[in-house]
């Protein structure tokens, strides 16, 4: 099969035994089982839903476990307009998510503000959270979230895990 | 019974308090020279004259004017199929009127809306809180002296918010131009661009700061002086 070839596996040698670096273990199961709370605000929520559901089907990159429990999520995708009104509610549920934990910023609204350059609207949700990835579009096709998905798993791939645990005293 | 005939029939009920009627594109509108007896006209509109149906209520600032803020009540009857408006004017001292809550309960959400947005204050309203924007916000955003951008304010653990630059446009039309793209000029002034972008950078790194995960673009140099024409 392709996939042991490329991690160097070889079950007639090596029976049950894989060698690999456990920085590379630990992203891979990682990004295979990215668990999105849903921050849909607006449209962008619909194809939010749509990617979720049998036609475009995020199920294909691990990330159909829709948690709608901050506690049991990984990455938030913040699918819509962030208001000045609903901003700290945002955040507070951001910091409410265990680490590690990723944002992909969905649509123009939620990276910029998009068309409201208004009073009402908060301008980019990277005012109040660190965005990994940010999706073109208003609102984007599910096919771009899920390249924004693909390319948040390729991230999470090249992070170091180990050196960058914190040490219990 | 059309909506004039009503209109004359209000006028005769209050005789001196309500302007003649005025059409315009069949639509009749009066205008209620006193707005501290709006609730009375209103009253007497439903209980006899049958507009059962108070279909909006809506503000104009008219700034610079005196008075400034203009009411429109927009009335319709099931009965009689006919819509009736009111207009009536409120200067900045007085800076309300009485509420028709007490007619129609409809006009709860409908005044409450007018003073978030607005700030003018309806006298006798049972719940007079804000409807769109929280408690504490300190402006009334739909008043003409409101900036197009916004205003920065902050209420503690409830919500914050900052002016949006505009930068010019798209959203600043200039009238009178022969076509869109004189009317909407995306002016981009490199060196405004530049500041605000380094701003945003740094509040990028308060947040990396706070948790310690780097994203987003570098620094951005202003670009040389470049002679202007």
């Amino acid at each position: 099969m392709q996939a042991t070839a490329q991690i160097g596996y070889d079950s007639k040698s090596e029976g049950d035994v894989i060698v690999t670096r456990l920085d590379a273990a630990l992203n891979w199961f990682r990004k295979n089982s990215l668990w999105p709370m849903p921050m849909g605000l607006a449209c962008c929520a619909i194809e939010l839903m749509a990617a979720g559901a049998s036609r475009f089907d995020i199920a294909r990159f691990g990330a159909e476990v829709m948690r709608f429990s901050p506690r049991q999520s990984d990455v938030m995708i913040v699918a819509g307009t962030v208001t000045y009104k609903m901003a700290l509610a945002v955040k507070r549920i951001y910091d409410q998510m265990a680490e590690p934990k990723w944002v992909v910023a969905m649509g123009a609204c939620a990276s910029t503000g998009g068309m409201y350059r208004s009073y009402a609207v908060l301008q980019g949700v990277d005012h109040i959270l660190p965005v990994d990835v940010y999706v073109a579009g208003c609102p984007p096709r599910p096919e771009a979230l899920l390249d924004a998905l693909i390319k948040l798993q390729d991230k999470i791939a090249k992070e170091p895990v180990l050196s960058t645990l914190k040490k219990v005293a | 019974m059309t909506a004039r005939e009503l209109a004359l029939q209000l006028s005769a009920k209050f005789s001196g308090l309500i302007s003649e009627p005025t059409e315009f594109r069949g639509e009749i509108t009066v205008k209620v020279m006193d707005a501290g007896r709006i609730a009375e006209v209103c009253a007497l509109a439903k209980s006899e004259l049958g507009f059962d149906y108070l279909v909006d209520i809506t503000s104009v600032d008219n700034y610079g004017e005196d008075p400034r803020f203009e009411m429109d009540y927009l009335l319709y009857g099931y009965g009689h199929r006919c819509y009736l408006r009111l207009k009536t004017d409120v200067s900045e001292e007085k800076g309300g009127l009485p509420t028709v809550t007490g007619v129609w309960r409809t006009a709860d959400w409908h005044e409450r809306e007018i003073y978030d947005m607005m700030g003018l204050r309806f006298v006798g309203h049972p719940d007079l809180r804000r409807i769109l924007m929280w408690e504490g916000y300190p402006y009334f955003p739909l008043r003409k002296d409101f900036p197009l951008a916004g205003k920065g304010s902050e209420v503690p653990e409830v919500a914050f918010t900052e002016p949006a630059p505009l930068q010019g446009g798209p959203f600043v039309t200039i009238a009178g131009g022969k076509d869109t793209i004189s009317r909407e000029p995306r002016v981009r002034i490199p060196e405004t661009d530049a500041l605000e972008m380094n701003a945003r950078l740094e509040r990028r790194r308060d947040i990396k700061e706070a948790h310690g995960k780097a994203h987003g673009p570098g620094r951005i140099e202003p670009p040389a002086q470049t002679a202007k024409p």
